[in-house]
Parts: C-alpha cells; sequence; structure tokens
C-alpha cells in the first residue's frame, strides 16, 4: 500500500480510462443538466440560464403526462408487461431446463438467438407479426387467428388504444426471455445438491424443496435480472422506432426526446427528458451497485 | 408391526413417483418444444417470406412456403439503388473492427489492474466505472454531439468509433476484471518474485491466459455496437456514412417496400451477429452472465 512504485504504474495504466470515463461519463451528464437548465430552444445553442422552464413546460406537455396515449403511460404499461412476460418466461425456461435434459444445448441456443438480433431488424419481423389489419386483409398473426377460426382474438396489437404498450412489448420479451434464461439457470445449479438432498431426506416433498430451499436461494438472481430489465425498458428507443416510427400512440420519453432534439430543435426540453430518464434509472441502479459491491467484498 | 408396514407404502410411491416423472418429462419436453416453435416463429417468417415474389407477398400467402422461391428480394435488399444495404454493411465493419479491437485492449489493461495490480483506491474505481454500465445514452448524447462539432472532430465513422471504445470501457473492463480475478495469485507472485515488473508480468503471465475473455469481450462490443442504433442516428448526420441498422430502418420504415425485400434486408443485416453467435454460442452467454455483475 506505501510503496507507490509498487503499485504507482498501475495507476498510470488505468488514468486515460479514468479521466475519459470522468469527463464522457461524468462531466457529460452535468452538461446535459446544464442544457435543461438552459434556454436553448431552438436550432441555434444558447446557455443562458432558463430555471427549470423546460420541466415546467414538459409539465403541462400533453404528450408528456398522465393520460392515455402519454409518454408516461406508455412508458409504465410497457415496462411492467416486459417485466413479468420476461421474467416469468425465463424462469419457467430455466426450471425445465435445470435438471438436464437431453438436447439442452440446442434448446439453449435456440432460446438465447433473439439476443443476437438488433431490435431494428427484429422490429422488421414483428411489424409483420403484429399488423394490427383484420385478417382477411392482414398478415402474420391476425391472419392465423382467422384461419384458424379464433379471428375474435385478432386486435389491433400496438396501435391499440389502450394496452397497445403492452403487445409493443412482445417482441422485448421475445428478445430477452433467453436472457433470463441463462441467469436463473446459472442460478438453479449454484443451489448446492447437498441442500436439496438434506430436505428431501427430512421428508420434504419435491414442491417444497422448490420453495423452501431452491427459490430463497434464487433471490440475487431475481434482483439482477429486475434491475438489467428495469433498466433496458426504461430507455427503450430502438424497438419503438422500428414497431412505431414517431406515432404519438406509442411514443416513449427516449423516442421523444430524439423527435425533440431532430425534428422541433428544442434542446433544454430533449435534455429535460434524458435528466428524467437518468434520474429514473440511477434510483434503480446506485443502491443496487453499493449493495453488489459490499457483497462482492464480504465475500 | 411397524417394522413390516413400513416397505408397504413404498413400493407404490416408488412407481408413482416413476410414472409422475415419465409423464413430467413429456409436458417438460412438449412445453420446452413449444418454447421452440414460438421463438423460431419470426425466423420463419423472415426466411420464408425473403424468398418470395412481390407477388406471393399479400395477405392470401402470408404463412405459407413460396410457390417460387427466388432470389429478388435478397437481390434488391443487397445491391439496388433503391434498397441496397452493401454502402451500409460497408460502414459497419468500419466501424465495428476497431471499435472492438481497442475496447477490448483498454479493457483488458484495466481488468488487469484493477485485479491484479492494484493500487489504492481500486475499488472505488471500478466502483466509478460501473455506473457507466447502466447510464441511458440519452443523458449524454446532446453534449457528446455539441462537443463532436465544437472540437471538430473527424466527422462521420471516426466519431461513432470514439464513442462505442468510450462508452465500451466499463462493460469491457469489468469482463476482463471478472476473468483475472480466477487467475490464481501464485502466479502472480512467481513473477513478482523474478522482480518483473507490471508491462513483463501483464506481457508474459497475464495476456498469454486471457484468449477467452478476450472472445467473450469481442462478441460483446461487437454484437452491441453492430446492433446500435441510438448512437448511430445522434452523432451520424450524413447518409453515406450511416452503419447497417440506420439504413435498414430507413429501408423498412417506409410502408411501400415489399416485405420480401424487408425481410430479406432484416436478415442481411443479422447475418454477422448469428454467425459470431452460432460459431462462438458458449462465449456469447458466457458474456451475457458477465453483464450481469456476476460473472
Amino acid at each position: 500500500m506505501t510503496n507507490i512504485r509498487r503499485w504507482g504504474p498501475g495507476l498510470l495504466l488505468v488514468s486515460p480510462s479514468i479521466v475519459l470515463v470522468a469527463v464522457f461519463v461524468y462531466g457529460l451528464i452535468g452538461w446535459n443538466v446544464k442544457v435543461s437548465l438552459s434556454d436553448w430552444r431552438t436550432a441555434v445553442p444558447s446557455s443562458n440560464w432558463a430555471g427549470l422552464g423546460a420541466y415546467r413546460d414538459l409539465k403541462s406537455d400533453p404528450a408528456w403526462c398522465c393520460g392515455p396515449a402519454t409518454n408516461v403511460r406508455h412508458i409504465i404499461i410497457f415496462t411492467v408487461a416486459f417485466i413479468i412476460g420476461t421474467l416469468l418466461i425465463g424462469v419457467t425456461l430455466a426450471f425445465l431446463l435445470e435438471k438436464g435434459v437431453r438436447g439442452e444445448g440446442f434448446f439453449r441456443s435456440v432460446y438465447l438467438f433473439p439476443m443476437a438480433i438488433s431490435f431494428i431488424a427484429a422490429g422488421v419481423v414483428w411489424r409483420w407479426l403484429m399488423n394490427p389489419a383484420p385478417g382477411d386483409r392482414s398478415t402474420g398473426l391476425n391472419v392465423i387467428f382467422d384461419k384458424l377460426g379464433v379471428g375474435f382474438l385478432a386486435n389491433q396489437w400496438y396501435l391499440g388504444v389502450n394496452w397497445g404498450m403492452a403487445a409493443m412489448a412482445l417482441p422485448a420479451i421475445w428478445a430477452l426471455s433467453g436472457y433470463i434464461m441463462a441467469l436463473y439457470l446459472a442460478g438453479f445449479r449454484g443451489v448446492p445438491e447437498e441442500l436439496r438432498e438434506a430436505a428431501r431426506m427430512d421428508g420434504a416433498s419435491e414442491y417444497r424443496v422448490y420453495r423452501h430451499v431452491v427459490f430463497p436461494h434464487l433471490r440475487p438472481v431475481t434482483l439482477s435480472a429486475l434491475i438489467i430489465l428495469g433498466h433496458i425498458s426504461l430507455k427503450v428507443f430502438d424497438l419503438i422506432v422500428a414497431i412505431g416510427g414517431k406515432q404519438l400512440i406509442t411514443q416513449t420519453p427516449a423516442v421523444y426526446m430524439w423527435i425533440l432534439i431532430y425534428d422541433a430543435r428544442d434542446y433544454a426540453k430533449g435534455a429535460a427528458i434524458a435528466t428524467l430518464l437518468l434520474i429514473a434509472i440511477s434510483i434503480l441502479i446506485i443502491p443496487y451497485l453499493i449493495y453488489t459491491v459490499r457483497s462482492e467484498r464480504n465475500a | 408391526m411397524t417394522s413390516t408396514a413400513a416397505p408397504i407404502p413404498v413400493a407404490p410411491v416408488a412407481k408413482m413417483r416413476r410414472r409422475r416423472t415419465v409423464e413430467a418429462n413429456v409436458v417438460r419436453y412438449a412445453l420446452l418444444a413449444l418454447f421452440v416453435v414460438i421463438i423460431l416463429l419470426p425466423l420463419y417468417v423472415l426466411i420464408v417470406t425473403s424468398f418470395k415474389g412481390v407477388t406471393e407477398t399479400d395477405p392470401s400467402h402470408a404463412w405459407s412456403l413460396p410457390h417460387v422461391w427466388t432470389l429478388d428480394g435478397w437481390r434488391q435488399a443487397w445491391n439496388s439503388d433503391q434498397y441496397g444495404l452493401l454502402p451500409y454493411l460497408k460502414n459497419s465493419f468500419k466501424l465495428v473492427i476497431p471499435a472492438t479491437v481497442i475496447s477490448c485492449m483498454l479493457g483488458s489493461l484495466n481488468g488487469f489492474v484493477l485485479s491484479k495490480w492494484r493500487f489504492p483506491g481500486a475499488d472505488i474505481v471500478f466502483t466509478f466505472f460501473l455506473f457507466g454500465l447502466f447510464i441511458p445514452y440519452q443523458a449524454i448524447m446532446i453534449p457528446l454531439t455539441q462537443l463532436f462539432g465544437d472540437t471538430h472532430f473527424p466527422e462521420g465513422i471516426p466519431r461513432l468509433v470514439f464513442a462505442h471504445v468510450i462508452y465500451g470501457i466499463p462493460i469491457t473492463t469489468l469482463i476482463f476484471r471478472n476473468y483475472y480475478a480466477t487467475i490464481p495469485n501464485e502466479l502472480m507472485e512467481a513473477a513478482r518474485m523474478d522482480r518483473a515488473g507490471m508491462i513483463r508480468t501483464y506481457w508474459s503471465v497475464v495476456l498469454p491466459v486471457s484468449i477467452p475473455a478476450f472472445i467473450v469481450a469481442a462478441i460483446w462490443q461487437f454484437t452491441s455496437i453492430w446492433n446500435d442504433f441510438l448512437f448511430a442516428v445522434f452523432i451520424i448526420t450524413d447518409p453515406s456514412s450511416w452503419p447497417v441498422t440506420v439504413g435498414l430502418n430507413n429501408t423498412t420504415g417506409s410502408l411501400v417496400t415489399p416485405y420480401n425485400v424487408q425481410m430479406a434486408a432484416a436478415l442481411i443485416a443479422s447475418l454477422p451477429t448469428l454467425i459470431v453467435y452460432i460459431v462462438l454460442g458458449r462465449y456469447f452467454i458466457r458474456g451475457l452472465l458477465a453483464g450481469s455483475l456476476k460473472g
């Protein structure tokens, strides 16, 4: 510790990265907050102080909050549907695989492959699958419903007025369930076999082994999964652009920010949305980072 | 009484259990297969539609196999004037290769120092990096584009390479740090006994065993940079420098583009990452698990 000639070179080697992260992560975050508090509301940059003006505008913006077809409502519905769907499918797949099945490698590869595909490319095929037109002149799932004689299931998908954003979560669930499966599979396999065996010796049914031994062990995995899915969900952008474009009916905060910058040239308001996104995600992340670093130190 | 009574209930239970496991297995494989079908359904649509002629992409043929298999859609999506993705593909390769290589080198050096050549406060620096893993990039996008403009940073792809390298520091550092933590300290001690300096220790002890971590980090960076849309759409203003995600969105975003061309374009844009996934799948999973902070 005291021997600077020992650790000095290490610090020197990492210092370019420290400086880059300090400037480009923390410095630019500060700069963005400053833009959000400025009067830069046109294509001409301006850095005069304007207080919370942009935030106040956002609050009274009918597209932002909180009625039907507003950004905040959209992102909440999307997030809830996405997290519940992905967690349920991910845990189910891991549960089905955890005791070892023939062809496990094949199943795992199939479930994970959507992770390799961009949301832009996935959006192309999901827009086809979720074509909102009625079955006889549509593509995708509505046609299948029509042919199977369950035409009443045909629906407007992502263009549905109230719950469209839940349908918008389907491609995201498709893309990330395999990831959550991989997390849980590693979690299941991390439960010591002796613990299960001990519970069985005590006469516990298989159901009770899971309920009282296995699942309690998976709590840290669930926490990680929630954090990962939560932060992906709040900033969702490409998927929405690929499927819904700039339409108001599927607009989320990240998309609105993009429209504000590129179409309306309202930089302060765009920066205000970005700041709010950062705050929302930080509330999720910071306690988790502290918890992770601490438990690593204790281990 | 008890001694003779005991075995009696055991047998039926065992038999029942066996039957139950057979039934459970049938259910298990049925469910697994069902999910395989669901997950592969979009891939089926992509492939089948991409080989159809324009006339067959109407609703009445939506899910059927092509009557006539044709490469028309692929040809148009590949290099036609109207839809061709080829120039954007080239841009993506020009972006993703240097960005991935530089990120991996930086990550390896950082990870080595933060786990094996530690300085006081190394954990704090690591946490300081980690936060950068989760920030929404929207929160730096406006100042970043402004900074590029103000400093007259070379336009186009160099800006994207720079951005992906910087914002890749947290994840690559994490992957390498977690990997190096598994190298036994005795190896390091041996080098220390030889009075080897930091660079020599890295070069002759650590680097030779780093290949798996390089593969994991490279796959992660390759995939996420190839698939990135957000940075590209904010940073690149000139269409001739668009990477393939932006080009694809531009081709398919227009509702008049025929479905066969759209699907072929989506497949072409996904092929590089799909090939990486198929060839190096098990490293891909490791990278994913590293992303959850528990490598």
